[in-house]
């Protein structure tokens, strides 16, 4: 640990922000004629930082251990940087659609990006802070970019007052923290709690747990989400359900295994009533939506539940399986969500599940696709969310918690049915009509790449099982 | 070899998948010989197969998931043999028999039964208890959309209580199964491989319950009375190439998964467990009896049936003797012809009259000749008349049944007697008196089509029926394995019959197993 500064530490950051503030630049000087090129070049751009990760490679803690580069930084900044290249080419053709195309909005994105990297990185509850704020910020705009439209400034509004109280939880619980142990490094943290559970650390906990859960959506702490999802434009909406959770599981990840390992008595219970409790309210009121964004709010709130398993079984296979569950997730969710975004209605977003009736007679790909990504999010083979599903499960009950997992496989189940009963009507309903299928390379091409990474995961998953268990490693040095 | 086997099907369905719309008549054919593909792989899988051995044979082993111990490991022995012998056999007549019924998105139907068939396919054949459950998991989707799109009227209904009734259950399988692997590691062994885990010792109170969670998905499957209630709505609603696979085919795999892993990997609790598997099977006979008789509905009546059946099935398995086995694995066998054949029946009625009633049928014999012998032959099969491949099976059962409790065995047999009252009572009102029918012009005569889906049927039936020793002689080594491994670990318990004492190779040139002493 040295106070030197290395930069190539946070070299993929740096190339992350300043790609935002050139976009930025470019819309400003360049005006309408030149955004054509801003998506291109923000996929290029994210690249380029994901490359720059590999290439910085594992390091020691750099500014005084605030800043790691470990294998956990590695992996959860990869994923965010692939949701980000992903919502990009999801956002090009439905903002051109809806003359909603700026540079601010791919800054934005870029930001939000930056605050996940951020938070995957942190070593420090500062830093773990300045990278939640980096995150939600640009989300809160995110949300109300739709100007117009009351739906999404109310989408943006509700996020934004929800959001800062829940930021200031994580605050307060920062500070309690601080007090208990006279630092915000999580090493020393970690050090501090080995001896055990004081009031002050607890209370600290806990607040710090309310303001992680509000970003992840957990349960009870997840009401903001249905709404902020159905009002915020659908490519926002994808993006927020892949990015935040990445961001908000990193710092869960950051904060309670390998943080706070002596407590873990305490938040194991506390993690595994929320992950219950996520898991059983997401699925059953996920059954009786009508609304396809409602029911993917529903949907990534059920599934914040089952990664929430992973770190509450507190263990390396834990937070191995969660990582790879994320991965899944980020396709099966991003890939639903293309199918939504591939279609429209009267020049509307495509929402009511009734109306998908039938598109499998015009569309059958378009339905198959549907279909494959409703299979992985229910957790039934050969789909990447059923191994990264069995992983979890096999965590739980290696960490001698079978409750979680007999919850997980119920609420699985459940799920099954509302999951289903999409690609089943798109086949088998009576075509209503008046929904037509758009052109939209950039959206065809994540549809693609996510069947095939879904199916991938699901037949060979090997190779991401390879790369995620490195994590091992963190558990082992402690 | 196995590989290809299960594979065949996955890309005949990719083949038909990215045919041009419209093209229906290309899909079935093509679908057709994607599954004559697979009956001629396993014919010659039949043929090179060493009988007396009760080894696994044609093993293939690749690491899958190797950090986590999870390989993809295919094999057969003889009692995965015989079923996937019936496997490759009604898919090819299923797909065939929907020609006429299906005539809307034939592609998908197509794609779906032939992702259907590697599911079962590789059921039958994993060695590895994650790639088990993988497929066991993916049969689950095909027949969901099977029954959901190309269902009768209450298919959503139908489809739905399908998948979250056999789901419910088998999730649980699935924590066992992980229970299993993480309760088998301490001994060394990280691995989900079957043969491996079958000779890990267990801690003591563990094994019931992973036991019961396994036969709990099988019983769901089987269907195990009181367990029952999805399967006359899928049945019912299911288009008849569904039902035949789900009667022949998916009701197989629980009871297979009886044999296979309740069995073989917990024999002494599998033993304790026996009395109470062994009455429900008993009330799943005579239940399932006595509701078939009270159907109105030709189709529900088929259904029902398949419960009366699968109990007999079910009471083979938990006799636990040679014979009893045997004659449970060649009944698993019967059933799929002779239901299958039912399920046909049903659908060729159905397919004219667009009726399931019982009561709107009646005098059919003397509009369609043809029909009424091969119906004849299928209801005298499923009602195990002698010469005809029920009767081995039944026989077989009740005979190691009888050695292990006399009065059960006499229970077990009033259900064939049921079979017969039902049976008979069914054929006479649809195909004898006087014609009911309003339109009867539209009962006209079994086509060659349809004539060439019935025949290998009633090829199967008469031969099963008069030389079954090509089966029993393939399954015996396997069987009689099966029995040894729970007489070793359940030694010390009176009941059990020192069967396999005998002479190897007893069935070889007859019907009866090994006598007792």
């Amino acid at each position: 640990m040295s106070l030197a500064i290395d930069l190539r530490a946070v070299l993929p950051e740096m190339l992350v922000a300043a790609l935002a503030m050139a976009v930025l630049l470019w819309d400003a000087l360049a005006g309408a004629r030149g955004r054509r090129v801003l998506a291109p070049v923000t996929v290029l751009g994210l690249a380029a930082a994901a490359a720059s990760v590999l290439w910085v490679g594992l390091r020691p803690p750099a500014f005084a251990g605030a800043y790691l580069r470990d294998a956990a930084t590695q992996l959860l900044q990869g994923i965010a940087l692939l949701s980000a290249a992903l919502a990009t080419l999801l956002s090009a053709d439905y903002l051109r659609r809806a003359d909603l195309e700026r540079g601010e909005y791919y800054a934005l994105l870029l930001f939000a990006c930056l605050g996940a990297m951020v938070m995957a990185a942190a070593g420090d509850l500062i830093v773990l802070f300045l990278g939640l704020e980096t995150l939600s910020i640009p989300l809160y705009v995110l949300a109300a970019f739709r100007r117009g439209n009351v739906r999404s400034q109310e989408a943006g509004m509700k996020y934004f007052l929800l959001g800062s109280f829940s930021t200031a939880f994580f605050l307060y619980g920062v500070a309690l923290l601080y007090g208990a142990s006279g630092s915000t490094g999580l090493a020393a943290l970690a050090q501090a709690t080995a001896a055990g559970m004081t009031p002050l650390l607890g209370i600290g906990v806990a607040l710090l747990s309310i303001g992680l859960a509000f970003k992840a959506a957990l349960v009870p702490f997840h009401a903001w989400a249905p709404d902020v999802y159905e009002g915020a434009p659908l490519p926002v909406t994808a993006y927020m359900a892949v990015v935040a959770k990445v961001g908000a599981f990193a710092a869960v990840l950051r904060a309670f295994p390998l943080a706070l390992p002596g407590l873990a008595g305490q938040w194991m219970v506390v993690l595994a009533v929320l992950a219950m409790a996520t898991m059983v309210l997401g699925n059953l009121v996920a059954l009786v939506q009508r609304s396809m964004k409602r029911l993917l709010a529903y949907s990534s709130i059920a599934h914040a539940g089952y990664l929430l398993i992973g770190v509450a079984a507190g263990t390396a296979e834990g937070a191995w399986a969660m990582v790879f569950y994320l991965v899944a997730y980020l396709f099966m969710t991003l890939g639903a969500f293309s199918v939504v975004l591939l279609l429209q209605r009267a020049g509307e977003e495509a929402d009511l599940i009734e109306e998908y009736a039938g598109l499998g007679g015009r569309a059958p790909w378009l339905a198959a696709a549907m279909a494959v990504f409703m299979v992985s999010l229910a957790g039934l083979p050969p789909t990447g969310g059923f191994i990264g599903k069995f992983y979890l499960f096999s965590a739980a009950l290696g960490a001698g918690q079978p409750a979680l997992a007999l919850v997980g496989v119920l609420t699985s189940v459940v799920s099954v049915y509302y999951y289903l009963r999409v690609p089943y009507l798109m086949f088998a309903g009576r075509d209503v009509g008046g929904m037509e299928v758009v052109r939209a390379p950039g959206v065809r091409a994540v549809l693609v790449t996510a069947v095939a990474a879904v199916i991938l995961l699901g037949v060979l998953p090997g190779a991401l099982t390879q790369a995620v268990h490195p994590l091992v490693d963190l558990f082992g040095a402690r | 070899m196995l590989t290809w086997l299960v594979f065949t099907p996955t890309i005949g369905a990719a083949a038909v998948a990215v045919l041009p719309r419209g093209r229906a008549a290309a899909a079935r054919w093509l679908g057709w010989l994607a599954s004559l593909a697979v009956l001629i792989l396993a014919v010659r899988l039949f043929q090179a197969f060493v009988p007396g051995s009760g080894e696994m044979q044609f093993v293939v082993r690749r690491p899958w998931v190797p950090l986590v111990g999870i390989e993809y490991a295919l094999g057969v022995d003889g009692i995965s043999l015989l079923l996937v012998m019936l496997t490759a056999v009604i898919f090819p007549i299923a797909l065939l028999s929907s020609w006429g019924a299906i005539a809307e998105k034939v592609r998908e139907f197509t794609v779906a039964m032939l992702l259907l068939e590697t599911a079962v396919l590789g059921t039958f054949l994993s060695l590895d208890l994650v790639l088990f459950y993988v497929f066991w998991e993916a049969v689950l989707v095909p027949m969901y959309f099977l029954i959901g799109i190309w269902g009768g009227p209450q298919r959503t209904y139908a489809a739905n209580k399908f998948i979250l009734y056999t789901m419910a259950a088998s999730v649980l399988m699935l924590v066992a199964i992980i229970a299993l692997y993480l309760a088998a590691a301490p001994a060394g062994a990280r691995t989900f491989d079957l043969l491996r885990l079958q000779e890990a010792a267990l801690p003591e109170g563990l094994a019931p319950w992973l036991f019961a969670a396994f036969t709990l998905a099988f019983a769901v499957k089987v269907p195990l009375w009181p367990l029952h209630t999805w399967l006359p709505d899928a049945h019912v609603e299911a288009p008849t190439a569904g039902s035949v696979i789900l009667a022949a085919l998916l009701l197989k795999m629980g009871t297979y998964g009886f044999l296979r892993f309740s069995l073989g990997l917990f024999p002494q609790v599998a033993v304790d467990a026996a009395p109470l598997l062994l009455a429900l099977a008993v009330v799943g006979v005579i239940y399932g009896g006595i509701v078939s008789w009270a159907q109105p509905d030709l189709k529900r009546l088929v259904a029902f049936s398949s419960v009366s059946h699968l109990g007999l099935v079910t009471l083979g398995i938990f006799a636990l003797t040679t014979e009893a086995l045997q004659g449970a694995l060649l009944q698993m066998i019967n059933h799929g012809i002779s239901t299958g054949g039912l399920f046909l029946i049903v659908g060729v009625l159905y397919d004219r009259l667009h009726t399931r009633a019982i009561a709107d049928y009646g005098g059919v014999a003397a509009l369609m000749p043809r029909f009424a012998a091969i119906f004849t032959i299928v209801m005298l099969s499923s009602a195990a008349l002698p010469s005809t491949n029920g009767f081995v099976g039944e026989f077989l059962i009740l005979l190691g049944t009888f050695r292990r409790s006399p009065p059960l065995a006499a229970l077990a047999a009033s259900g064939a007697i049921f079979s017969v009252i039902y049976l008979l009572w069914a054929y006479q009102k649809v195909m004898q008196g006087p014609v009911v029918a309003k339109t009867p012009e539209r009962l006209v005569e079994v086509d060659a089509r349809e004539v060439l889906v019935f025949l290998p049927l009633l090829a199967l039936i008469f031969w099963i029926g008069l030389y079954p020793s090509p089966l029993l002689r393939r399954s015996e080594a396997s069987v009689r394995a099966v029995v040894q491994r729970v007489e070793r670990r359940a030694q010390g318990e009176l009941w059990l019959h020192p069967v396999t004492a005998s002479a190897p190779g007893g069935t070889a040139g007859g019907i009866l197993p090994a006598k007792a002493r």
